[in-house]
């Protein structure tokens, strides 16, 4: 699904270069669920940034479901991550003055589905991560977690082949953190390919695999013996 | 672009951002307001000017004649100049060039009646072309023309308030009033702007007159309206020819500054034009200023509007939105907010002026403010495209920060 070969980035610094990755070799499967864990500042951020089009690369080749991701202009990028790829963030993102129900529709609206598809597949969404209830409510009257559901619906609206998660426990409890987990786990075991970014071992621990980065180089890459959520 | 759903996404997000929409639209409405209401009493203020100084056409000379103040080729001084119908011939040919009406008006008074009414008023004795030096405008009938001159008709033309104070509603054209003991039959009605007192006159040919006053050839003074064309100088130039000729014709001291009296408009006109090209300046100031202030408002809340945004761009961004479909947003919207509420302004502005309209005119000097439609759109318009502007500037920035710059939490 992802092959990623000899990966490098640096960010320029006024005269100085910053070498962020340095070198990176990194596929996955289709039907993974992958954690990239690190402490800060070992370039974790900045792979997943690649991954989701939302940074270039400087050097190496990054293929995504076969599909060589290089040129990217503006519009382009756009278009690939409304195709391939769904978002999670740590701070949810969801856009405030829209309903939770109107927030997942937002891809399908970029992707010019007719109106009345898009509430309907929206909905079916909303119900599979247990919101259908909420589909009218905006962002402001749910809890943590339910904002952070939305999200994921948001993020799987658009049949994405991967889902990038960056912390997507880091503002919740552990309680909450636990079934927003269970969640992804059961998106994970319908097939999607999953990468989390996470610095929490419990979270890392519920992934089939775990990549430790440091200092821009992967450090350790192996499969977990996933632990269920609940 | 012009799709239905992006008109709903539009729609919601004025309908979900109330006190974005008001901001900017407020603005804009408030922008051309104050624009419509100022020029409008620009304009007004311009009006009250004409009014004041056009009753008289602009292009005339009144030629007066008076005393000698001293004695010159054997006549004696305080020798009294009259004109007369000689006079006013040389003048006409020899001047042809510069002229474009010329009339007498000998004036007296006297009591004019018609049935039971009777009352005093001005009698002027004139030419045709008076009508045209005193701005005349005829309601009703005709004015005095070449052949009531040529045959001494006793026709009177008699101003709105005469037929007023005689006729008692009664049509009085055709019908004969009377007048130093003979009747006189009224040929037309005028009406004009310099005033009552300018409205209680009663016109006749000189000719007649002057046949009435035991058959004198003498015609008091001598109107003459140049041809426009002549500009200032010409004029002047004119004025200084004519005021040698005529000394010259009655045998008066180059040098007296009595005897004869030119009084021209056209030193009034030099004045009244630099002073109307100066108001005219201080409105289009105050309309410049006015729009510039709405321009920079407007600029100042779409920046501020689309910084607000920049968070939920960068989120739209992120699930696929090109920058193309940011910016279209951002500006579709910004400019039907502007359109609608640049309209309302407008509308609102001319309902302001058409309100207050003619309470100003005693207290404030502003006639009849209006804008005329063109200006005030164009000024819309202007308004909206520089919102338009305004907003894509920083929208194109916002569209191309990384959606991950413009989702870092701060």
């Amino acid at each position: 699904m992802i092959k990623i070969k000899d990966l490098h980035k640096s960010y320029k610094m006024g005269s100085n270069s910053l070498h962020v990755l340095k070198g990176i070799n990194f596929n996955v499967e289709e039907g993974e669920l992958v954690a990239i864990m690190g402490s800060s500042g070992s370039g974790k951020s900045t792979l997943l940034n690649i991954l989701g089009m939302l940074d270039l690369l400087d050097e190496g080749s990054y293929d995504l479901d076969g599909v060589p991701i290089k040129n990217l202009d503006e519009t382009k990028a756009a278009n690939y991550r409304n195709k391939f790829l769904g978002f999670v963030f740590q701070s949810f993102n969801l856009i405030n003055y829209k309903t939770a129900l109107e927030n997942v529709t937002l891809p399908l609206y970029y992707q010019g589905v007719k109106r009345k598809e898009r509430e309907e597949e929206a909905l079916r969404y909303l119900d599979q991560v247990g919101l259908k209830e909420w589909a009218t409510h905006l962002p402001s009257e749910l809890s943590g977690g339910q904002k952070q559901r939305v999200a994921i619906a948001r993020a799987l609206v658009s049949k994405p082949k991967v889902l990038l998660a960056d912390e997507p426990t880091g503002a919740l409890d552990s309680k909450t953190s636990k079934e927003v987990m269970a969640l992804i786990q059961d998106i994970n075991k319908n097939g999607k390919t999953i990468l989390i970014v996470t610095h929490e071992e419990d979270i890392a621990k519920m992934c089939s695999r775990i990549v430790r980065l440091k200092d821009g180089v992967i450090m350790e890459d192996k499969k977990n013996k996933m632990i269920k959520a609940i | 672009m012009f799709s239905r759903d992006r008109w709903l996404e539009i729609f919601d997000s004025i309908k979900k951002n109330k006190l974005r929409t008001f901001l900017s639209g407020f603005t804009v409405a408030l922008g051309i307001l104050i624009f419509v209401v100022l020029f409008g009493f620009g304009n007004g203020l311009d009006n009250t000017f004409d009014k004041f100084f056009k009753d008289d056409a602009l292009n005339t000379m009144w030629v007066r004649s008076g005393r000698t103040s001293k004695a010159y080729m054997g006549y004696k001084a305080n020798r009294r100049i009259e004109f007369d119908n000689k006079d006013l011939k040389d003048i006409t040919s020899r001047f042809a060039f510069y002229i474009d009406g010329i009339t007498p008006r000998m004036t007296e008074s006297g009591n004019v009646g018609y049935k039971l009414e009777s009352n005093n008023y001005s009698i002027r004795g004139v030419a045709p072309s008076h009508q045209k030096n005193e701005m005349t405008i005829m309601m009703k009938g005709r004015y005095i023309n070449g052949l009531d001159v040529k045959n001494k008709e006793r026709n009177v033309v008699i101003g709105r308030l005469v037929e007023l104070d005689l006729f008692n509603g009664e049509d009085a054209i055709g019908k004969f009033v009377s007048g130093g003991g003979r009747s006189w039959k009224v040929v037309g009605v005028f009406q004009d702007d310099g005033g009552d007192n300018e409205e209680r006159i009663v016109y006749t040919p000189y000719t007649t007159l002057q046949l009435i006053q035991k058959n004198t050839d003498k015609l008091g003074q001598i109107i003459i309206s140049y041809k426009p064309e002549l500009g200032y100088a010409g004029a002047v130039a004119f004025e200084n020819q004519l005021k040698k000729y005529l000394k010259q014709k009655k045998f008066i001291d180059p040098t007296d500054p009595r005897g004869i009296f030119i009084r021209s408009a056209a030193s009034n006109l030099r004045e009244n034009d630099q002073f109307k090209s100066a108001l005219s300046s201080i409105i289009l100031f105050v309309g410049i200023g006015t729009l510039l202030a709405g321009i920079i408002g407007i600029s100042n809340i779409m920046v501020f509007v689309v910084k607000e945004r920049t968070k939920e761009l960068g989120i739209r961004k992120a699930i696929g939105a090109t920058p193309s479909s940011i910016i279209g947003m951002i500006l579709q919207e910004a400019i039907f907010i502007t359109s609608i509420s640049g309209y309302a302004g407008l509308l609102a502005g001319i309902g302001v002026l058409k309100l207050v309209g003619n309470t100003l005119e005693e207290d404030y000097y502003i006639t009849d403010p209006y804008v005329d439609l063109n200006t005030a759109l164009a000024a819309t318009i202007l308004l909206i495209g520089f919102g338009a502007f305004a907003g894509y500037l920083p929208a194109k920035r916002a569209a191309s920060i990384k959606p991950i710059e413009a989702l870092r939490d701060d």
